[in-house]
């Protein structure tokens, strides 16, 4: 099979799993077997997919020419491949998970909920095998269209409201500002294809530039720069798993995604340094790494404080991009896989705490430790794995991020970099230091759900195996990237190389 | 009978209109008007094909030569229109079956598809004629059957809306003859090829100015330029839901097709853009429409009328298009021309499915439609994201053609706000989708059923070329620029 | 000037009227006034088409023998289209506002907008 057949799979198969899952609402278990032979079926050609991209071949596909001189068009380069893959292997995890969690709880409109999440992941696919940036787009606003139904998924007053906040900034910053910042790249550059060293280099003055590159980093408002953060936080009043998948993975990390091919493809990292066009979103992401951290630790409800944490980490990304260097590139392409890994199982674990026992709040979940020893366990892992410390992946991610900021001589930079460690420590470590060292909490304060109220008994209880199980496996993930870094920078290493003319 | 399309196109739809004041039954009068509808439909893409393989089409009524006699011609750009306004027609004919029979007296159906059949007839006339006066004709044809037909709606308010239209639209048309009048008394001719080779010495003739003036402003009355635009919401809110779409679909783009026509054949580019600041001033009152309109479009509580104050708003971008005085722009503007008439038209369809099983447009009434009406509520968010302009529908590919242009032209601000009005766009439709899905139904209401199927289908067709025309665009983008191209050349 | 003024004065005359009707149009509250004035403004257009059409010293364009100066029918038979167009609209309108009146149970405007808006 050729390589534009595959990804013409690779997008179709999420459709026509939709499709199946909507007929098959009637069956759940069917409607389950459906979701989970989906997943694995694209997480196969996404396999299949990526041993090409290894042998250095390009996989590409052009649809139809919907405007001039613009086709759709896919052509698959390392890092795209590689949030493929990870979007994809974690959609079956999720899947699973999501059995345990929809159930268990008792969610209503499952139907519709597997659906939009097949929908999703087909938009996710299309981002990250884009190739050039009119698809980008299409599937930008595709996944944030889709997803739509599942942070509304509760349809009370509550979640229309978050569901206002989330289209509203989305659908808002990318028609306003990304929108025109494509058209203006096709009038200047002609072309909007990625192109490694970029397509925008000696058509612009320094000046339109800068203001370009304001355009793209805050039309693209799923990469969650301060001050278009909010509908990160708002998108928790969806179930745990889309907040899990979704809001840890493929939206949050389409966006930076989309940040990295911008800057690598369309400006090239050469022309952002010698039009200095990079410093002023080296001090935003600067800024919303450490800010986000900061109101992070003081968010009492779990998911909060995650997707704060998330803000952060994204931050971390679109630094790594603005640096311009070869590091950072390679630093933040990593962070977006090892940070999918250890957020997602963080968040399975907050959803595993709620299905479990019912609690939301940090400050419920005192000696938790001793009633869920695997969820806390791997909860210790994914935190150690998104703060950046052994042995999470993060580590090596964030010190490629730390090693570029240096180099650059962004002193300020590591500094901040150092501080929001210690952030993360800070608002991770006492949950774990709770869940496991402080008495239990005498009856939770705010129980949530109409479930019966968890038993006061010392034993275990932990959450449904359907959860414990990929929860376990995501942890075993973080450590793993830890062990294998090596293999995911030669995986970028054909990315990286063509970066730049300047050595490392 | 090949040569003799251009008056078969015209004179179908008008012969077909006694006939069904003779039968009187309704259903026969249905099929008559359906069957009519898709001949001139049929009629319509052949001609436009032939146009634009073969150059311009000219009939000579009875054989009378032009400039004496009355000619019709086709060219791409009035091909392009006719061909929007019979697939409209084609469209809603037979989605009127159900809507007609359940919102008209018994009585009164028969007298409907008589009136639908002379605006039919009417629109398509002022398309395809050559002759200036026949315009004026055509358009009072189509004018006081739509009047009829407005006034048909179930509510008194449709009296009330139907009668400011008739005065506005007289009004309109009144100008309009003045102009034309002025032209003859300059030229002595009617024919508009004849009258662009007359007036060409005489551009500096102020009386050619004040007959360019009141041409525009007739126009401007019918087509419903901000701030001319007062009588098209309650007009397209109060109609039967069958008329509301045909109009919002066919009848302002036929205006605005006359405005094109006379700007840049029969007055010429030059005359129009260059000799005074008649781009600035429709720049000024488009941008103004978009905002203002998407505004108050957004405090709507009834939804045919905040999709009739849409209407007036997305008038805007297509003058905008135009306004920019450049190939690029006046190709977005025609293009605009054609997606919105799609897009608009499967809104109105939409929201006549409603009104069929409820009874009522208002916000509250729909509250928890979506989910007992799920196929028709779909097509309604579908066509509201080409609304919006999300990408892969329709919408999108007007979006960036118009914001193409204002880059082009250098005009950031434009541009900006060209995107930045969207956004309004996204509020005002995500108000219906948040009523439909996430409120309750009202108490008193029952569970309805969806939409019958010679309705749903209408509707779902239109819902494809939605998509379509946003993925594959030869269709449209090609034909546009082709008339664009084709009106510009014309002149430079 | 006074030349001018007076050579034209089919030009007046009409601009007279077509204001008048139009002033009524605007400021009248009953409709069937309205109407009225509508009727005026067009006429006024129709009359214009007319006077232009004369030639002075030119007789019917009928050909005959010695008659080398004739009026111009064209615009006279475009008016004859008009009038009938004129006749259809005042009519329709009428209808209208026979309709308007039984539904509303009056004919001024501002009454029935106050109608309108209480719903």
């Amino acid at each position: 099979m050729s390589g534009g057949e595959l990804i013409a799979l690779a997008l179709l198969i999420p459709l026509a799993g939709a499709g199946l899952i909507a007929l098959a609402g009637r069956r759940p278990n069917l409607r389950e077997s459906v979701t989970i032979a989906t997943a694995l079926l694209l997480f196969a050609v996404n396999v299949r997919l990526a041993v090409g991209v290894l042998d250095g071949e390009t996989p590409a596909l052009r649809v139809l020419e919907p405007v001039e001189g613009v086709p759709i068009a896919f052509s698959i380069e390392p890092l795209g491949m590689l949030f493929g893959l990870v979007a994809s292997f974690l959609w079956i995890v999720t899947s699973f998970y999501s059995i345990g969690y929809m159930r268990a709880n008792g969610e209503a409109r499952q139907t519709r909920f597997y659906a939009c999440f097949a929908l999703a992941l087909g938009a996710t696919m299309a981002v990250a095998f884009s190739g050039n940036l009119l698809t980008t787009f299409i599937g930008y606003e595709a996944l944030t269209l889709t997803t739509y139904p599942l942070v509304t998924h509760h349809s009370d007053a509550k979640s229309v409201r978050a569901g206002r906040t989330y289209l509203g900034i989305l659908l808002g910053t990318s028609i306003a500002l990304l929108l025109p910042a494509i058209v203006a790249t096709w009038m200047l550059a002609g072309t909007l294809d990625f192109r490694a060293g970029g397509i925008v280099s000696g058509t612009a003055s320094d000046g339109v530039v800068l203001l370009l590159l304001g355009l793209y980093m805050f039309g693209i408002g799923k990469a969650a720069l301060m001050p278009i953060h909010r509908w990160l936080p708002a998108a928790m009043v969806a179930p745990t798993p889309v907040s899990a998948l979704l809001h840890a993975v493929a939206v949050v990390k389409a966006g930076v995604f989309v940040v990295l091919k911008v800057i690598v493809y369309v400006f090239g990292i050469d022309l952002l340094n010698s039009s200095g066009a990079g410093s002023w979103l080296i001090g935003i992401a600067t800024i919303t790494l450490v800010l986000a951290s900061v109101v992070a630790l003081t968010k009492d409800n779990l998911k909060a404080r995650l997707a704060y944490s998330t803000v952060s980490q994204l931050a971390y990304v679109v630094l790594a991009g603005a640096l311009a260097t070869q590091w950072g590139v390679l630093g933040g392409g990593m962070h977006i896989a090892m940070h999918a890994f250890g957020k997602i199982t963080l968040f399975f674990c907050a959803g595993a705490i709620y299905t479990a026992l019912h609690k939301t709040e940090v400050s419920e979940m005192g000696g938790i430790g001793r009633a869920m020893p695997v969820t806390m366990l791997a909860f210790l892992v994914g935190a150690l794995s998104v703060a950046g410390l052994p042995p999470g992946g993060g580590t090596w991610s964030k010190w490629y991020i730390a090693l570029a900021a240096a180099g650059t001589g962004h002193l300020i930079v590591v500094g901040a970099l150092m501080l929001s460690t210690l952030l993360n420590v800070a608002y991770f470590m006492p949950i774990v230091a709770r869940a496991w060292f402080a008495p239990q909490a005498a009856r939770p304060a705010r129980s949530v759900g109409a479930m019966a109220a968890p038993r006061e008994s010392g034993g275990l209880q932990e959450a449904p195996l359907f959860c414990l199980i990929p929860l376990s496996l995501t942890a075993l993930g973080c450590i793993a990237l830890f062990v294998f870094a090596g293999d995911l920078e030669t995986f970028l290493a054909p990315m990286i190389d063509g970066l730049s003319t300047r050595g490392r | 009978m090949g040569e003799h399309l251009p008056i078969l196109q015209v004179i179908l739809p008008l012969i077909a209109a006694p006939v069904c004041l003779l039968v009187r039954h309704g259903a026969v009068c249905w099929l008559i008007a359906t069957l009519v509808s898709w001949l001139c439909l049929a009629i319509a893409v052949l001609l436009l094909m032939q146009a634009l393989d073969g150059g311009t089409i000219r009939y000579q009524l009875g054989s009378w030569v032009a400039p004496w006699g009355i000619e019709y011609v086709v060219d791409r750009l009035n091909g392009f229109i006719l061909v929007i306004v019979a697939a409209v027609g084609a469209v809603v004919a037979p989605y009127a079956l159900r809507s007609v029979a359940e919102e008209l007296p018994e009585r009164q159906i028969g007298l409907f598809y008589v009136l639908y059949l002379l605006c039919l007839s009417g629109l398509l006339g002022i398309t395809i004629t050559g002759d200036a006066f026949n315009v004026f004709v055509f358009l009072e044809i189509s004018s006081l059957s739509s009047y009829a037909l407005i006034s048909m709606g179930r509510h008194r308010k449709a009296l009330h809306a139907a009668y400011q239209y008739l005065v506005m639209g007289t009004i309109g048309a009144t100008f309009f003859l003045i102009g034309v009048g002025l032209l003859y008394l300059m030229t002595g001719t009617l024919n508009m090829a004849d009258l662009a080779e007359q007036l060409k010495p005489l551009a500096g003739s102020r009386i050619v100015l004040a007959a360019f003036g009141f041409i525009v402003v007739g126009m401007g009355l019918k087509l419903a330029v901000f701030p001319l635009h007062l009588w098209l919401p309650n007009a397209y809110a109060h109609a039967p839901s069958a008329v509301s779409v045909f109009l919002a679909g066919t009848a302002t783009k036929v205006s605005l097709y006359v405005v094109l026509r006379f700007i840049f054949t029969v007055f010429g580019f030059e005359f129009s853009f260059a000799g005074q600041p008649f781009g600035p001033a429709l720049l000024i009152l488009a941008i103004a429409g978009i905002v203002v309109c998407s505004l108050v479009a957004i405090y709507q509580d009834d939804v045919k009328r905040l999709l009739a104050w849409s209407s007036v708003a997305q008038i805007g971008y297509m003058l905008l298009g135009l306004s920019f005085a450049t190939a690029l722009g006046l190709q977005a503007g025609l293009l605009h021309i054609f997606n919105h008439a799609i897009m608009k038209a499967g809104l109105f369809l939409a929201m006549g499915c409603v009104f069929l099983r409820l009874g009522s447009c208002r916000l509250e009434a729909i509250a928890g439609v979506g989910r007992q009406m799920p196929w028709t509520m779909a097509g309604f968010l579908l066509c509201g994201l080409s609304l919006i302009g999300v990408p892969l529908t329709a919408g999108f590919v007007s979006k960036w053609y118009l914001v193409l242009a204002a880059l082009e032209k250098g005009w950031w601000p434009v541009a900006a706000l060209i995107v930045l009005t969207s956004l309004l766009a996204v509020v005002y439709v995500w108000k219906v989708v948040e009523a439909a899905w996430f409120r309750e139904p009202p108490g008193t209401a029952g569970r309805v059923g969806e939409a019958p199927l010679v309705m749903l289908v209408p509707l779902w067709i239109v819902v494809a070329a939605n998509i379509w025309f946003g993925f594959e665009t030869s269709g449209s983008v090609d034909v546009a620029k082709a008339a664009a191209l084709a009106l510009m050349g014309a002149v430079e | 000037m006074w030349q001018t003024f007076l050579g034209l004065y089919n030009y007046w005359i009409v601009i007279l009227l077509m204001m008048a009707g139009f002033y009524i149009v605007m400021s009248r509250h009953n409709l069937v006034k309205k109407l009225i004035g509508l009727n005026i403004f067009q006429s006024a257009v129709f009359l214009f088409y007319i006077s232009v059409g004369k030639v002075r010293g030119g007789t019917a364009p009928i050909v005959e023998e010695g008659i080398t100066s004739y009026s111009n029918p064209l615009p006279h038979v475009l008016i004859l289209t008009a009038i009938v167009v004129g006749v259809a609209t005042v009519s329709l309108g009428l209808a209208l506002v026979v309709r308007l009146k039984e539904a509303y149970g009056t004919i001024e405007e501002d009454e029935i907008n106050e109608m309108d808006a209480a719903g």
